[in-house]
């Protein structure tokens, strides 16, 4: 079972987020389950939404507190919820900044995590570019289909589709895209690196 | 046809397939998006039915026992204190008999206020006469209301399907929509057993002294009997067309042998099914049995299956304050006479996360014989004791909830 944390705040579309990644995962035959946790429904106010993705039925329904994958739509979380909580050490961190880990003062966190597996990724200037408005959570599905495999980008797209239409979808289609490429030339640069 | 889509949307998809002719709801929160969802369907021409938006819950039932009363397949939805308030009409419908369904996607009951799933409130209507059937799965919650229909209109009783707020209703998975032909192939038209027609009048809703009133009210008990006997085989008709296994009395789950049984309801099942599954590789001889038909309550088929079990431990998310377990007495007149002893834990209140780590421990202390009687899951006791000690202390101690909070302090950096 592959587990996803998705953190952001109110308004972010966090919840909409875990669910278009279960689409996706559903779109390639895996078993998904999506679920957010409850109760903040205030714009702004931190929120956590969790998927899971398995071969086979997935019956557990506790929370997600050792995921294998976080994304973290809103980097100032960072300071006020423990967003890195039970994250396995060889596990996926896809945080939405311009700014890089070190610059965000998590340089020596993350020097413990695997490398290929860390990305900051712009996606709120991808989705302003591409949609107009800072809405992130298409965008990270894209990087994460490229930095953790776990879905392809075409299942994102699909799962957009699913989601939205008309000029939205496409919008959040091409943003997606954008961060999946931008994502997969970060990774090309680390692995020239090492 | 497999669907990846939120539990709400999955039933109303399913409610629709089941052609109701009125759908009743106040639009407000406690709500669901069920009702939201039958509405665009009604709204967009894809399903012919009168949808009400009525004035409160209150009005909500009350329109339902109108409708129900003039032969028409009657839905609705409500949670919490929305089902509360419904309730002087909730009893009323299952008194006069009348085929409505209803989901209740189960929330806790305030004070203190509180939006998160239990079984609080509709463990509150145990005892309004109407068959109370628990969902373990959204796919499952599909099916049941599929079943409700049938179960309701054979019966002339009102069905609710309890299906888990937030956990279920919120939770997007896998869900196989039937087909209309299947559902149809299933669930005949209405063919009311009374009838407000001005062709043939009839009154409903007479007046009863003392000189009948126990007979209706036996009756209402043998219905329930009646339905005891039905629940199974509508099940087992519903895998014939279906294919798929949905509703029934109860359901073991590798229990063979198994000298610690866990009984629960409703959707934390799966997650105590994993627990098992773990404990029984580690070598441990534990079992689950879910309860789907709470009311009618299986006496029997319990007591059967639990035959050979030392110890049961009853899992419910709710209790009988001032006394204790709700489930694990029922279970307990289902034993009557065994000597099996029969364990509470209540866990899950107000939303509180059910984990396996907290399930394994329990169920291992259990099995130690190191459980009591009446166990709360994961309870704070320093909390609890500082303000008790406060209360001994001081008179104007301050009201419960907020000392409690205050001591809790922040929440917003906790995960679970």
């Amino acid at each position: 079972m592959f587990q996803v944390r998705i953190h952001g705040r109110g308004g972010q579309g966090v919840v909409t987020g875990a669910e278009m990644l279960s689409i996706a995962a559903f779109l390639e035959g895996k078993h998904a389950q999506a679920f957010p946790s409850f109760g903040s429904e205030r714009t702004g106010a931190p929120v956590v939404a969790f998927c899971r993705i398995d071969t086979k039925e997935i019956r557990l329904r506790e929370p997600i507190m050792a995921p294998d994958a976080l994304i973290i739509q809103d980097p100032t979380l960072l300071q006020s919820v423990d967003v890195f909580q039970g994250l396995k050490k060889d596990g996926y961190i896809l945080l939405n900044s311009g700014r890089g880990f070190d610059a965000l003062g998590i340089g020596e966190f993350v020097a413990d995590f695997r490398q290929d597996r860390i990305c900051c990724l712009p996606a709120t200037e991808i989705a302003i570019k591409h949609l107009g408005r800072p809405m992130p959570n298409a965008v990270l599905l894209g990087g994460f289909a490229a930095i953790s495999g776990a879905i392809t980008l075409e299942s994102v797209h699909a799962a957009i589709r699913d989601k939205f239409s008309g000029k939205v979808a496409d919008a959040n289609v091409a943003a997606a895209t954008d961060a999946f490429e931008t994502v997969k030339s970060f990774i090309n640069k680390e692995a020239a690196h090492a | 046809m497999l669907k990846q889509t939120e539990g709400s949307h999955g039933v109303a998809e399913a409610i629709a397939l089941c052609r109701p002719e009125v759908i009743c709801a106040y639009p407000i929160s406690p709500q669901t998006h069920i009702v939201e969802g039958l509405g665009e369907m009604v709204k967009a021409g894809e399903l012919r039915a009168e949808y009400l938006n009525v004035e409160s819950e209150f009005a909500a039932m009350s329109v339902a026992i109108g409708s129900s009363a003039a032969g028409a397949r009657t839905y609705t939805a409500t949670a919490s204190q929305g089902l509360l308030f419904m309730v002087e009409a909730v009893y009323n419908a299952s008194g006069l008999g009348l085929p409505i369904v209803m989901t209740v996607a189960n929330r806790a009951i305030g004070a203190p206020i509180n939006i998160w799933n239990d079984h609080t409130d509709t463990m509150s209507q145990r005892d309004c006469g109407w068959i109370q059937l628990f969902a373990e799965t959204n796919q499952e919650a599909m099916d049941l209301h599929i079943q409700a229909f049938k179960l309701a209109e054979e019966m002339s009783l009102p069905v609710m399907v309890c299906m888990d707020g937030f956990i279920l209703t919120h939770a997007y998975e896998r869900l196989d929509v039937p087909s209309q032909e299947q559902v149809d192939a299933y669930l005949p038209p209405f063919e009311p057993r009374q009838v407000l027609d001005p062709a043939q009048p009839v009154s409903i809703g007479a007046m009863v002294g003392p000189e009948a009133f126990t007979e209706v009210r036996y009756l209402a008990h043998a219905k329930q009997m009646q339905a005891l006997e039905r629940i199974p085989e509508l099940a087992e008709e519903f895998q014939q067309v279906f294919g798929r296994e949905a509703g029934g009395l109860v359901r073991p789950y590798k229990m063979d042998g198994a000298e610690t049984v866990v009984i629960a309801l409703g959707s934390v099942l799966g997650t105590i099914k994993d627990v098992v599954d773990e404990m029984q590789e580690a070598g441990h001889s534990i079992g689950v049995l879910g309860i789907t038909s709470f009311r009618p309550f299986p006496l029997d088929a319990i007591r059967a299956a639990l035959k050979g079990a030392k110890r049961v431990v009853v899992l419910e998310k709710c209790f009988a304050v001032g006394v204790g377990g709700i489930v694990a007495t029922n279970v307990r007149m289902a034993l009557d006479g065994t000597g099996q002893e029969v364990l509470t834990v209540v866990a899950g209140l107000g939303g509180r996360s059910i984990t396996k780590d907290s399930l394994t421990h329990t169920f291992l202390e259990a099995m130690d014989d190191k459980l009591g009687a009446m166990t709360f899951m994961d309870l704070d006791h320093g909390i609890v004791n500082r303000v008790l000690e406060h209360e001994r202390k001081v008179r104007r101690s301050g009201p419960i909830a907020e000392n409690v909070l205050r001591d809790v302090g922040t929440v917003a950096s906790k995960i679970a």
